[in-house]
């Protein structure tokens, strides 16, 4: 059953040139009863091949919700995508058939879960739900997928894998789980993983063996990553570009090495300096005054002016427009040339 | 596993005991002279009396009495009712026909709730889980007492739907009223449980993993979610024996079907004490195997169950 990947191909639409993942625009929101709760407001993304894509953010600044929109699995309801449009090599699969959708998933787009006790289902073995994406993808039997799951649990390194492949989820530690999760992410050879803090539920010692397992696999596939984090350091070691979110959007986007020697968007700057660094230990911290707004009111103009200590009348007015301030760096503020210092 | 099983036995040994000894403390501190009750109306000669108390132990105290029943129940010997026939007799012709009609009415209730409570969990507050929630109150609101005669009357005599009674041997459509109401007992809080299990076990995170591995949303339903949902189910599946076994008492007495539930009340309405203590020492060790067997299933059904 390879003809899933020619139907793949032959999508109409499908752009050998365009980007292997582009986000334009994008809009989620949450209708409930407390209320619409606009969880992303306009997202604009792209992620190459072999390209690490870090996306940072406070909590609830829409991040998970960007991931599940872009694969389509978003809790409807209540949560709908409004607007925009996400395109897998030209083809806008917002668009698309729910069956052809289906197919992107796991065998284009695949995606890693924080907590992989949870996003592992308890009753089954791990064989069992590895081999389940050849069965019903590719149409292997039940004997050819299940010895597929064993070379997969191998290729994630998780010792004994002939006689692991039968355990249930809860029988294997943390990183040996999010292990499992990862293989079965990759069981399809996806040409985009998403990986939505793969190592927050792990112990910190696990957490650098999982992350270089990922930096690993993404080089051998040439896959592009992107990688949902809150971990700062873990950022500066694998990530290509950084996209910094507030409030469901984007607020600014670089090279990596750019925004930590000179971030441009004042909430960008803020989020450094809320950082413990080892060179300026015995300092105070500088926490970002305030809450994160509620996403069911979000401030007027630009939603970060009730915390910034740069913002002046125009802030609260209108929203800042994404100003190019490099060929590879956007940034949504409208005192950028004060936050750079230039 | 092993363990946990000869532990459960242990305790299933010491659970027979207390509630053949509470039920046979009952019933004959109820009688006051139980020679009488056995003989009736007669009145009974001091010959006849000695050689009654030798032959049931009545001279000695309540608990070498007990021990002699209980020691004849471990054997096989039942003793006899006040009617003369042998208990154990009574027992091989009626436990085949509650049998039946308690798995039927099992069956029956099971397919429903979690048919129904699938569909209403996936479109909770729909018309149809709307309808179920309606039916289903109107079900728990109403007693089997009332229940039982009333379809009796209805689908059995005034629209002659179904036969109003069922013998011995009853074929699946002569047990199918009496089955259903007795389903009724259980048909409502099973399906509440498995629509909410169901409701939840969407939003859990592994169903999200399987929507992600791009399978349909049959599977995910069907393989993911059902699997997870049924574990609570199948727990209270094997509670509501219980409460069959109960309700059985009731449709068995109303639709006039000669099973346990039956002779157990005739035993209880006539004051037949070896009848009763006979018939509920049987009913107790089938409940506890019931429940050993159930739990066995749900350690099957949910490996993380590991019992120690
Ligand atoms: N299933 C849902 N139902 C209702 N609202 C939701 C749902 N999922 C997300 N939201 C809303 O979307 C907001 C953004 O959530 P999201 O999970 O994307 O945050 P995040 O950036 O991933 O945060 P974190 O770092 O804590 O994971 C939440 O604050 C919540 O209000
Ligand atoms: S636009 Fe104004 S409020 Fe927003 S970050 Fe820039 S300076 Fe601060
Ligand atoms: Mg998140």
């Amino acid at each position: 059953m390879t003809d899933i990947r020619a139907h793949l191909d032959a999508l109409p639409g499908v752009d050998p040139r365009a980007p292997l993942l582009e986000v334009r625009d994008l809009h989620v929101e949450f209708r409930t009863r407390d209320g619409v709760a606009r969880a992303v407001n306009g997202v604009d993304l792209r992620l190459n091949p072999g390209e690490t894509l870090a996306v940072l953010g406070e909590s609830g600044c829409g991040k998970s919700v960007t991931a599940q929109a872009i694969m389509g699995i978003l809790d409807t309801p209540p949560g709908h995508v409004t607007r925009g449009e996400v395109r897998y090599r030209g083809v806008d699969l917002l668009r698309l058939p729910e069956a052809d959708r289906r197919k992107v998933r796991a065998n284009r787009i695949a995606m890693v879960f924080q907590d992989a006790l949870s996003a592992l289902n308890p009753v089954y073995t791990v064989g069992f739900q590895l081999a389940e994406q050849f069965r019903m993808h590719r149409g292997m039997s039940r004997k050819d997928a299940k010895q597929r799951a064993v070379e997969l649990l191998d290729q994630v390194r998780i010792p004994d894998a002939r006689r692991r492949v039968d355990d249930y989820p809860h029988q294997f530690s943390g990183g040996m789980r999010q292990r499992v999760m990862i293989a079965m992410a990759l069981a399809l050879d996806p040409e985009v993983l998403i990986a939505d803090e793969p190592t927050t539920a792990l112990d910190v010692t696990v957490q650098a063996q999982i992350m270089n397992l990922l930096a690993e696999l993404q080089q051998q596939r040439g896959m592009g990553l992107m990688l949902i984090t809150h971990d700062m350091g873990v950022v500066a070691t694998v990530a290509d570009r950084i996209a910094v979110m507030y409030a469901g959007k984007v607020v600014e986007e670089a090279p990596v090495h750019d925004i930590y020697a000179r971030p441009a968007h004042a909430y960008t700057q803020a989020l450094l300096e809320s950082i413990p660094r080892l060179d300026l230990k015995g300092r105070p911290l500088n926490v970002i005054r305030g809450l994160p707004p509620a996403l069911t009111d979000i401030p007027s103009g630009c939603a970060f002016h009730p915390r910034c200590t740069y913002a002046r009348e125009i802030c609260r007015l209108e929203p800042p427009p994404a100003y190019r301030i490099a060929p590879q760096r956007i940034a949504s503020c409208h005192f950028v040339r004060e936050v750079l210092g230039v | 596993m092993f363990r946990y099983i000869v532990r459960r036995l242990l305790q299933m040994v010491l659970t027979f005991f207390g509630a053949t000894f509470i039920v046979y403390a009952l019933m004959f501190a109820n009688v006051d002279d139980p020679l009488q009750a056995l003989a009736g109306d007669r009145p009974i000669t001091d010959s006849q009396r000695a050689v009654l108390e030798a032959r049931y132990h009545l001279d000695d105290g309540f608990f070498t009495q007990y021990w002699h029943y209980v020691s004849g129940l471990l054997t096989g010997d039942f003793g006899q009712s006040l009617t003369g026939r042998p208990i154990s007799e009574m027992l091989a012709q009626a436990w085949p026909v509650t049998v039946r009609l308690a798995l039927f009415a099992i069956v029956i209730a099971a397919v429903i709730a979690v048919g129904a409570g699938v569909l209403s969990g996936i479109r909770r507050g729909g018309a149809f889980d709307t309808a179920t929630l309606v039916l289903t109150l109107l079900v728990l609101a109403m007693p089997i007492v009332v229940l039982a005669p009333l379809a009796q009357l209805v689908f059995g005599i005034q629209l002659g739907w179904f036969p109003p009674t069922a013998t011995r041997d009853a074929n699946l459509y002569e047990l199918l009223l009496p089955a259903l109401v007795l389903g009724t007992l259980v048909v409502a809080t099973e399906l509440r449980v498995t629509r909410t299990s169901v409701a939840e076990n969407l939003r859990a995170d592994y169903v999200r993993t399987a929507r992600a591995k791009g399978l349909a949303p049959k599977r995910v339903i069907g393989v993911h979610v059902l699997r997870n949902s049924l574990i609570p189910v199948i727990t209270l599946i094997g509670v509501d024996i219980g409460a069959l076994m109960s309700g059985a008492v009731v449709t068995e007495g109303v639709f006039n079907i000669p099973g346990v539930g039956f002779n157990l009340l005739r035993g209880i309405r006539t004051e037949d004490g070896p009848l009763v203590v006979g018939f509920v020492s049987v009913l107790v060790i089938v409940f506890l195997v019931i429940n050993l067997i159930v739990d066995l299933l749900y350690a099957a059904l949910d490996p993380r169950i590991r019992y120690e």
